[in-house]
């Protein structure tokens, strides 16, 4: 397995995974009524990926809403991000936010406070 | 016979842009998430307001979806029905949600508001944070985030009542207001 992707819908976002490159991103929208069903194959992928990682692990997310089922289940990915940089590769997570969106970089911050993975706040127009 | 007008006045009075009684359904969310953002950019909405307004009803909504079974009883399914009602007014916006609860959950509930209710804007920061790192996950996903995550998008009180309506239910009302964000100085 190389690529796990999967197109988004109105309810759940984008995701793309490379690993061959080691580059994880999950764009648009995350509000689903039932998100652990949703990430667990995410959280899979990146089990299995945790096995045989890459030097570098680059994750985009860039997120326009996301509900608080979905929150705990970001928070379990980015877990698992945090096992594999401790695990030697070395893991950025950019968390995008767009201008004037407070809540959407106050929500970044929250994870940054409890992750301990290098995060980046990546401001984007509107 | 049924008076249609009494019912359209007392909308119109209200200002409710929006009104759903019945069953809550994944797919009735979806439509109504979907006729809010065209609604609001219908009517050239603040970007800011639209992401509050979208964000506090998307967990509304799920709340009420998550919770319908909840009251429902033995007898048929005559509670396995909601309310809802999304007010415009002047400067902004009122999500009213209406559910039928087991008299026996009321306490535990009403304990969860007033907790939520007692925390200025850093508490709810810390509290977030504490039950979003809790380890626990409710069958439902939400881990009991959702008031939490309303109070301080809104940066308001949540306004709620139960009526009893008879030794078994009482009905539940929660009314979130969302201030325009470009009006809070």
């Amino acid at each position: 397995m190389e690529k796990y992707a999967i197109e988004g819908t109105p309810k759940t976002p984008t995701i793309s995974f490379d690993i061959q490159n080691g580059v994880l991103e999950i764009k648009g929208r995350s509000i689903p009524e039932n998100s652990i069903e949703f990430y667990k194959p995410l959280v899979d992928a990146l089990d299995k990926y945790s096995t045989a990682s890459k030097p570098a692990t680059t994750v985009n997310i860039q997120l326009e809403y996301f509900n608080t089922s979905s929150s705990k289940c970001i928070l379990d990915v980015f877990k698992k991000l945090e096992a594999i940089h401790k695990g030697g590769s070395a893991v950025t997570i950019n968390w995008h936010y767009e201008e004037d969106d407070e809540d959407m970089l106050e929500a970044g911050e929250d994870y940054q406070a409890i992750i301990n993975v290098p995060f980046k706040m990546v401001q984007v127009a509107e | 016979m049924i008076d249609a007008f009494n019912i359209y006045d007392k909308m119109e009075r209200h200002n409710i842009l929006l009104s759903f009684k019945g069953d809550i359904t994944s797919e009735l969310l979806t439509s109504i998430l979907q006729i809010m953002e065209n609604k609001m950019d219908n009517m050239m909405e603040e970007p800011k307001t639209k992401k509050k307004v979208y964000n506090v009803l998307v967990e509304c909504l799920q709340n009420l979806y998550h919770h319908m079974d909840d009251a429902t009883d033995e007898n048929g399914d005559k509670n396995r029905s909601a309310i809802f009602m999304i007010a415009r007014n002047k400067g902004s916006y009122n999500i009213i949600t209406g559910n039928y609860i087991l008299n026996e959950n009321i306490h535990g509930l009403k304990s969860r508001l007033d907790d939520v209710n007692s925390l200025n804007k850093d508490q709810l920061k810390d509290y977030y944070k504490a039950v979003l790192n809790n380890g626990e996950m409710s069958l439902k996903g939400g881990g009991g985030l959702g008031m939490i995550d309303i109070a301080r998008k809104t940066g308001e009180k949540l306004d709620y009542n139960f009526l009893e309506i008879d030794n078994k239910v009482s009905f539940f009302t929660l009314i979130i207001k969302v201030t325009q964000p470009q009006l809070i100085q």
